[in-house]
């Protein structure tokens, strides 16, 4: 379903969101955690893009910033705006006006069906907040627009639906509720923050379906947050790998799956399960758990748990840059044409 | 009703081609929006009640509550067509009444061994001219005793007691209406505020509750009443404000932090609600609960409240129980004992009551709001 070449729909410049570490009431912290550090990326028309990465990497900060639920520390982000055809820049929208202009254009489906549900409100409260925040249509037009959306995202037949409470549902009807509410205003632009990860597996895959479907049929387009490179897969056009608040590797599905070159992105794949019994994959294997980047030093972020790092890795944080394919990769030892020139070490390396 | 998982491709597929959403004439819905509202709020109050009823202490204090408030319907009957239709007599304020009764004249006062039908020679020379001890004399009585026309008799002032206790409970019934409506409207808005804006309005907001929560509230009303006339609703008022916004506030704000965080008020946010939709549309009614709950214990301390200060003569009532009590005390009645019983346990038994009453059911709404105190 991807469309290359097609209109933008978001593009992220360099964006970063710090967070203070707190020191008490009147002192001004100088400590950072570094959530998100200067990513870039771009969402074209009926593309979607993965973020990948394991817990407290920053995916989340990085959709809460792009939907206005943080103000970015730095960088530039844009979002398309289909009723005037325009790009609005994400920074700029301060007022209480602009943000609830921009929250037609914008929506978050968020991780937890439960929690994110206000458990006073029916669905149908839950489903018409946007349009009655907005003020639109009559109280018949609401209620046919919500019983039209729940229809659409397989809560049939809608009506006795509109006024059960949530936790009169189960979490896949409610994981249907937050997406009919996430497109009830047609936005461009859904984040979808690990939208499947509270579900019971057997009805995992029939919202990602779902997702897609409604991608196609209303154009929207997301970001889909997820930590399991295969949900990525089968939601994503393209991926981004993201470690301690750092793009470290962003292609084309297929092509990351198939040609991973960031050291850490290989650490992922070895750990997801390869149908094919006799395919021996290259193992990576790393150690420990993600840290929170507090005042990260000017080394390679990854560089802690890297199995390859070498004396080039303690100058700065590599760049992100394509090395062909639009294969995007943020490491010294791989080189311009996309060909690995570290030493492949890795179990030994750990074991000794 | 079916509830079940449906496969996505098929729900799309019955759909009709184009443009996906449309705001259409589809299908009706059978019933307007307030009626299953209604039918929605009356499910879950049922529920509540369910809970509700299993706690019999819960259920007493409905109990003496519903009789109370009978009480307070019946004034008006018996004033206009029930047996206290004589403004003259039965005027919890101004009306007058002394039964005439035969009085046993013993010499000395220290001779009186009830004060209800006997008298000392002294003092009954006011009524009969020269009686001296062992005489009997007709003394207009002022108390007068419970009988057939005043059913807990008067007080010293000659008015009838049963109609001034009717009267009381509507005043009561209304002061803790008064106290307990801005309590639950002060604490649950400034608890809401300090809770979602944080920062310094927080912490003004919070260091005045702890300022209010430590005033000692009978001193501060007794420093009031004596700069100002206090009645009945600007008690209820003072009452309402310094318990809404003293630990009233403080408990209320914490539970609108925890409510603060939850997914749901970023949804909203991302839905486009402002600062306001916020707090009145998601985190108010989930503060409510407690605030209700609150609101039970005030009319407890705004009733008994009225009733120490009426009883110093602080305020500025017409009649109250605290009154009825006073009027007891100032006549010298206090020091008697229960010889004049029907001066003292009505009013008395009415406020520990009608407190006692709204404190019970304070404490069942509390299991009913906090799943966690429940039994099991
Ligand atoms: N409001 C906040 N204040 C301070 N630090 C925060 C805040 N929100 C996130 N962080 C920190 O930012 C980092 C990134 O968090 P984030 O929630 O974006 O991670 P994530 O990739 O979504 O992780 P997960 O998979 O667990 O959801 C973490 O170290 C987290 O502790
Ligand atoms: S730059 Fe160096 S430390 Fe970083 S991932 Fe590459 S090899 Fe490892
Ligand atoms: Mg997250």
């Amino acid at each position: 379903m991807s469309e290359q070449n097609g209109q933008t729909r978001v593009k992220v410049e360099n964006l970063q969101k710090l967070f203070p570490i707190s020191k008490g009431l009147f002192r001004k912290s100088t400590d950072f955690v570094y959530a998100v550090d200067g990513i870039s990326f771009e969402i074209k028309e009926g593309e979607s893009l993965g973020l990948v990465g394991e817990s407290g990497c920053g995916k989340t900060t990085t959709g809460r910033v792009l939907v206005k639920l943080e103000d970015a520390t730095g960088g530039q982000a844009f979002v398309h705006n289909s009723d005037r055809d325009e790009m609005i820049d994400v920074m700029d929208v301060e007022s209480p006006e602009d943000r609830k202009e921009f929250r037609k254009h914008v929506q978050m489906i968020f991780q937890d069906p439960y929690e994110s549900m206000n458990p006073r409100r029916t669905i149908y409260d839950i489903v018409a907040e946007p349009l009655k925040v907005h003020n639109l249509g009559t109280t018949e037009e609401k209620e046919q627009r919500v019983v039209d959306l729940l229809r659409l995202v397989g809560l049939t037949p809608p009506e006795p639906f509109l006024f059960r409470y949530p936790h009169e549902l189960s979490g896949g009807q409610r994981q249907r509720v937050a997406i009919a509410r996430a497109l009830v205003m047609e936005p461009t632009f859904v984040v979808a923050d690990e939208p499947t990860s509270m579900l019971d597996v057997s009805i995992r895959i029939s919202i990602m379906r779902l997702m897609l479907e409604l991608a196609e049929k209303l154009g929207v387009t997301y970001l889909y947050i997820t930590h399991d490179l295969a949900v990525a897969r089968y939601m994503c056009d393209k991926i981004a790998v993201m470690y301690l608040g750092k793009i470290v590797e962003m292609a084309p599905t297929e092509e990351l799956l198939s040609n991973p070159m960031h050291p850490y992105t290989r650490a992922l794949l070895s750990a997801v399960p390869v149908p094919d019994p006799s395919y021996q994959r290259p193992q990576v294997e790393i150690e420990g758990g993600v840290a929170r980047a507090i005042n990260p030093p000017d080394e390679c972020r990854f560089i802690e748990r890297c199995p390859f790092a070498v004396d080039e890795c303690k100058t700065a944080h590599p760049n992100l840059f394509d090395r062909g394919n639009d294969h995007l990769v943020a490491c010294y030892l791989v080189a311009p044409d996309g060909s690995w020139t570290g030493r492949e070490r890795a179990k030994l390396e750990l074991r000794s | 009703m079916v509830v079940e998982e449906k496969d996505p491709v098929d729900v799309l597929t019955e759909l009709p081609e184009g443009e996906g959403i449309t705001i259409g004439a589809g299908e009706q819905l059978p019933e307007s929006l307030w009626k299953v509202r209604l039918r929605l709020f009356w499910k879950s109050f049922k529920r509540n009640w369910t809970l509700f009823k299993e706690n019999k202490i819960g259920l007493a204090g409905l109990a003496v509550i519903a009789l109370f408030a009978l009480m307070a319907l019946s004034y008006p009957v018996m004033r206009s067509a029930g047996p206290w239709q004589n403004d003259a007599v039965y005027n919890p304020v101004i009306g007058y009444d002394a039964p005439r009764a035969e009085f046993e004249i013993v010499a000395t006062e220290a001779d009186v061994v009830d004060p209800t039908t006997q008298m000392d020679a002294n003092k009954a020379q006011l009524w009969c001219f020269r009686v001296v001890a062992g005489d009997t004399c007709v003394i207009p009585q002022q108390p007068a005793p419970p009988g057939s026309d005043h059913w807990l008799g008067t007080d010293p002032l000659g008015r009838d007691i049963a109609s001034q206790l009717a009267f009381s409970t509507r005043a009561a019934f209304l002061l803790g209406l008064i106290a307990a409506v801005v309590t639950v409207g002060v604490a649950t808005t400034i608890g809401s505020i300090a809770a979602f804006y944080g920062g310094w309005l927080d912490n003004f907001l919070m260091r005045v509750a702890d300022l209010v929560l430590l005033l000692p509230l009978i001193p501060i009303l007794i420093v009031m009443s004596g700069l100002w006339q206090i009645n009945l609703p600007i008690l209820g008022v003072l009452i309402g404000i310094l318990s809404g916004f003293g630990g009233t506030a403080i408990v209320l704000k914490s539970q609108a932090l925890s409510i603060k965080v939850k997914p749901f008020i970023d949804a909203a946010r991302v839905s486009g609600g402002s600062n306001w939709h916020l707090i009145s549309k998601h985190i108010i009614p989930n503060v409510l609960p407690l605030s209700f709950l609150y609101m039970m214990f005030t009319v407890t301390e705004a009733v008994s409240l009225e009733a120490t200060l009426s009883f110093f003569g602080l305020l500025n009532i017409d009649m109250s129980w605290g009154i009825m009590l006073n009027t007891a005390q100032s006549q010298g009645y206090l020091r008697s004992g229960l010889e004049f019983w029907w001066l003292l346990i009505p009013a008395g038994v009415a406020v520990t009551l009608l407190a006692a009453g709204f404190f019970f059911v304070g404490r069942a709404m509390d299991e009913v709001v906090n799943p966690r105190l429940r039994a099991r």
